[in-house]
């Protein structure tokens, strides 16, 4: 018997370390993987919360979600590659050029 | 105490080892593994919320193709440790406060919330994951199609997008 | 319209008709005379019609009185003013007095209007503005309409309505021929005349004004009856108000009736066309000033020491004006200061309180200067006809085979120069001679107004004349002597002027072919010389003759009707009769020559030269009063209006303080220091700003994520500690 609360709880656990993630790292894959991470976390909080109000909407969210994330992940790789080709490293902080 | 709140337990701890691990590996391929390990612990919890079609599409997706493409990404840009650079030296600091705060925050809103009189049941529908796969049918193909072509239509552009992407030097040739 | 309480009978309700009908005729030449195009006939006989028809409602009206044995009878008009405690309204008073003024002035005036016909029909061709005939018959009928206001008001603001009136247009009048003078040529001449007649007005004006201030603020009322009342209580308490108010009266009898010292004006006013002479300034106008006194009797009965005054004035004028006349030249100038000199006479009367003597020589004043001034006019056209007669014949004898004049011919044409290039006055005495011969009827018709003038028995001039020295001789001594000398004077220059006009050779070609004037303007001048010769009738010494007397006994309280007194009546003929005899022994003799100086020059030397120059009185007066006053008027236009106001204050100090204000003030300090500071200010600090805020766009992604993080903690502690 499992509260539904102890779910959220780690959702939120999950969450804040994947922005963790987001902010510490400078290698943008692993940027991306602590995003999906988060995106991960906010899953479980659907699913927990479809179980908890008996309904499917949640589940079909997170169906959509998981095709959306996909969809990101193959954009954005697309993107890295791009950017690695043209400056031969993917050091986030050099990535600055739009700057005031 | 029963089984339920055990395997749950020990389960998230994996799960939190497993993204603090994929946080702060040096090495990217380690990384993505801790990352896969997370994702198959999720599936898992999926199961236990009684949601099988989403377990079973996480594992897939998520951990399968995700994850997969991320690997080839890495090992093609090569999983470079970087040097550590001077830039932003407060960045640090503050993620970790600010991180720190927000899960306080977080615990103490959800705690001070929290109705721990709410369990997770498994429905018995779940347990035949046949009709849980029915069920979600339905209720997608009736009430949330539009969302659905639209879905199918984004991954779609995310294809094409993906190929454009990466097609210029072979058109600039031509 | 009211008639007075009583109910009486008459032709009152006429009354507003003396003063509608000339003011009719007026305004059917000002406006019909150019669209119906009027002939001179025309005009001429609408003004006459007008001016009669006012004579015929005074007959009316003094019928009216007599019938009511001399009751006065009022007619009101309209409603003026009624503001506070001044009540003024337009209202006709009839009486013995008044009637007697408005029969004068209207069949005087009538038959001057027809005369004028004749003399302006004349006079407009010989200077060449056939088109301004009209205009001189509407001014002539807005003077009979004003003069009427003058003698028919019941207040004293009436009176002086009518006043204002005769003097503007006495300034019209003798201003006709505004802008050329007596002898045609371009000249501020006769405007300045006009000008000065109106401005020496305005001064006699001044001193009426003031008296009729103290007149509304110690008596109350302007109105005759409400004054007489108020004025013995006040002369009890206070004398000085009445004593004041009948001096500056006399003021304003001086300006209009040409007393000294505000007789100035009448000389030059003879540059007018002589109708207008003969009319304004001999019969009409200038006696508004003894009928002022006339009608004030019972003001200055009060005060015996104002009468004085108003005696030795009118004594003093007498004498001196007739010392100028003997020394003049132009026909007109000698009968100018005659008139100033009998209006000395008849002031004189009124002011030893001989009212009934003054009036009556106004009247027979009338006559006879209007007639020897009409005949003088007469004498004056019949010299510019032989005048252009001669340049005629002198044209038609000297033209050149081709058929053009030459210069000189023209000339002779156009200006009054004759063939020496010399001006030629028609008026000079001295050009004149042996008319007699070329105009008899002029000259009988002048004979009668001289003898009626110097006062030879039985002409009307004998009886009048008489009746005021009388009075003097019994009261005042003094005034006595003055009138007598200058009745003996009035004789001698009326006798010089007889004797160098009429007699002798003619001293210049056109006397020698002057020509007698149509009948339009003699067979007025004929019913004149009638009145002068009976209008003695009007009040013959002997008991039960005094006419005028009894007659203007219903309006004047206490008429002394005195007998004949056959000491000062001899002596007054013997003096007249011993200054004609002189002035033939100087000038009938022997009689003048052309280009011979006056016989009087030498053995009078000095003297002569003095009465010459009207004793240099104008001279004198530009010396003293009109070239300091215009010296001060210069200084303070220039000086202080224009240097000190215009440029220095306005220039310099308002403008130059305006541009300070704008130029250094409030350019630089307030706008450039401050307002210029203050907005650059607001621009350099939102560079400043932006430049500081600007670096946290520093390109990291990384911050900006951290940025989000920040917020996202900062809204969830919003919510926790809400």
């Amino acid at each position: 018997m499992v509260p539904v609360d102890y779910y959220i709880i780690l959702s939120a656990i999950l969450f804040t370390i994947g922005a963790l993630g987001v902010l510490i790292r400078r290698n943008p894959l692993i940027i991306f993987m602590s995003i999906e991470l988060m995106l991960n976390a906010g899953n479980l909080a659907f699913v927990a919360f479809s179980n908890m109000h008996k309904s499917f909407n949640g589940q079909i969210f997170v169906f959509f979600v998981i095709a959306v994330a996909a969809a990101e992940v193959a954009v954005g790789l697309a993107l890295i590659v791009e950017i690695f080709k043209t400056k031969k490293n993917i050091n986030i902080d050099e990535m600055n050029s739009l700057k005031g | 105490m029963n089984s339920e709140l055990i395997v749950f337990l020990v389960l998230s701890l994996v799960a939190v080892a497993a993204a603090l691990g994929m946080v702060f590996s040096r090495n990217a391929v380690y990384s993505a593994l801790f990352l896969v390990l997370n994702f198959i612990t999720v599936a898992v919890f999926y199961l236990l919320l009684g949601a099988p079609f989403i377990a079973m599409s996480q594992i897939t997706v998520y951990a399968g193709a995700i994850m997969v493409l991320f690997l080839f990404v890495i090992m093609l840009l090569g999983a470079e440790s970087l040097a550590p650079t001077a830039s932003l030296p407060w960045q640090k600091p503050m993620a970790f406060t600010l991180a720190a705060i927000l899960v306080v925050e977080s615990l103490y809103l959800l705690i001070s919330r929290a109705k721990p009189d709410v369990v997770v049941t498994a429905p018995d529908i779940a347990v035949n994951s046949m009709d849980n796969l029915r069920e979600m049918a339905m209720t997608m193909f009736n009430q949330f199609l539009l969302p659905f072509e639209v879905t199918s239509i984004l991954l779609l552009v995310a294809m094409v997008g993906a190929i454009v992407l990466t097609n210029r030097e072979k058109a600039g040739r031509k | 319209m009211h008639l007075s309480e009583t109910t009486s009978s008459g032709f009152f309700f006429l009354a507003p008709w003396l003063v509608f009908a000339p003011l009719t005729g007026l305004l059917i030449n000002v406006i019909f005379s150019k669209w119906f195009k009027f002939s001179e006939k025309m005009v001429g006989t609408v003004a006459s019609l007008a001016s009669g028809a006012a004579f015929v409602v005074s007959v009316l009206l003094a019928y009216s009185v007599s019938i009511n044995h001399g009751e006065m009878m009022r007619w009101r008009l309209a409603e003026w003013i009624h503001v506070g405690t001044l009540n003024l309204d337009w209202t006709f008073r009839m009486d013995s007095l008044s009637t007697t003024m408005m029969l004068v002035v209207s069949g005087v005036g009538t038959l001057i209007h027809i005369y004028a016909i004749g003399y302006m029909h004349e006079d407009v061709r010989f200077k060449k503005e056939e088109g301004r005939f009209t205009r001189f018959f509407i001014f002539l009928n807005l003077f009979i309409a004003a003069m009427m206001i003058l003698v028919s008001g019941d207040s004293y603001m009436m009176l002086f309505v009518g006043w204002e009136g005769v003097g503007l247009c006495s300034f019209l009048l003798i201003g006709f021929w505004y802008e050329m003078d007596t002898l045609a040529r371009p000249s501020w001449a006769n405007s300045n005349a006009a000008k000065k007649a109106f401005i020496t007005n305005r001064v006699g004006d001044f001193g009426f004004l003031i008296a009729g201030f103290l007149m509304f603020w110690y008596l109350g009322s302007f109105q005759f009856d409400a004054v007489f009342e108020a004025a013995p209580e006040i002369a009890h308490s206070q004398p000085w108000v009445i004593v004041a108010i009948t001096l500056f009266m006399l003021v304003g009898v001086a300006g209009k009736s040409a007393q000294i010292p505000l007789y100035i004006w009448l000389p030059d006013a003879m540059a007018g066309p002589t109708p207008v002479s003969a009319l304004i300034h001999a019969a009409t106008m200038v006696t508004a000033g003894v009928y002022l006194v006339t009608r004030s009797a019972e003001i200055y009965t009060l005060v015996p020491q104002a009468q004085y005054i108003v005696a030795m004035v009118g004594a003093g004028t007498a004498l001196f004006a007739a010392t100028i006349a003997v020394g003049q030249y132009d026909i007109k100038k000698v009968l100018a200061y005659s008139t100033i000199s009998q209006l000395g006479f008849m002031v004189a009367a009124v002011g030893m309180g001989a009212y009934v003597a003054g009036m009556f020589h106004l009247i027979t004043h009338a006559f006879f200067k209007a007639l020897l001034f009409l005949s003088a006019g007469s004498v004056i056209l019949g010299m510019e006809r032989g005048h252009h007669h001669l340049a005629h014949a002198h044209a038609h004898h000297d033209e050149k085979p081709k058929g053009k004049k030459s210069k000189k011919e023209d000339h002779g044409h156009d200006s009054h120069e004759d063939e020496h290039g010399e001006v030629f006055d028609p008026g000079d005495m001295r050009n004149m001679g042996g008319l007699r011969k070329t105009m008899p009827v002029t000259f009988w018709l002048y004979m009668i107004g001289t003898l009626a003038l110097a006062g030879i028995f039985p002409f009307a001039g004998f009886w009048s004349k008489d009746e005021i020295l009388l009075d003097a001789s019994l009261h005042f001594k003094s005034v006595y002597g003055q009138l007598t000398l200058a009745a003996f004077m009035t004789a001698f220059y009326m006798g010089r002027q007889v004797w160098m006009v009429f007699f002798g050779k003619p001293r210049h070609d056109a006397a020698a072919h002057a020509q007698e004037s149509p009948k339009v303007m003699t067979v007025p001048l004929m019913v004149l010389a009638v009145l002068s010769v009976v209008g003695g009738a009007l009040n013959l010494p002997f008991e039960g003759f005094h006419n005028l007397g009894h007659w203007l006994g219903y309006t004047l309280a206490e008429v002394e009707a005195l007998p004949l007194d056959l000491k000062v009546a001899g002596i007054s003929t013997v003096l007249a009769l011993s200054a004609i005899f002189i002035s033939w022994l100087i000038y009938g003799r022997n009689p003048l020559k052309a280009g011979q100086i006056d016989p009087l020059k030498k053995p009078l030397g000095f003297l002569f030269t003095g009465m010459e120059n009207k004793w240099f009185v104008d001279e004198g007066y530009f010396a003293l009063i009109i070239n300091p006053f215009k010296k001060l008027s210069a200084f303070l236009a220039d000086v202080i209006d224009w240097r000190f106001w215009h440029d220095f204050v306005h220039d310099t100090v308002i403008l130059g303080t305006y541009n300070w204000l704008s130029e250094v003030a409030l350019t630089q300090y307030a706008d450039q220091k401050g307002i210029d500071r203050f907005a650059n200010w607001l621009g350099e600090s939102t560079q400043s700003i932006s430049v500081t805020m600007r670096k946290v766009q520093n390109g990291f992604v990384r911050s900006y994520a951290l940025s989000v993080m920040l917020g996202v903690v900062l809204i969830l502690g919003y919510l926790i500690f809400k």
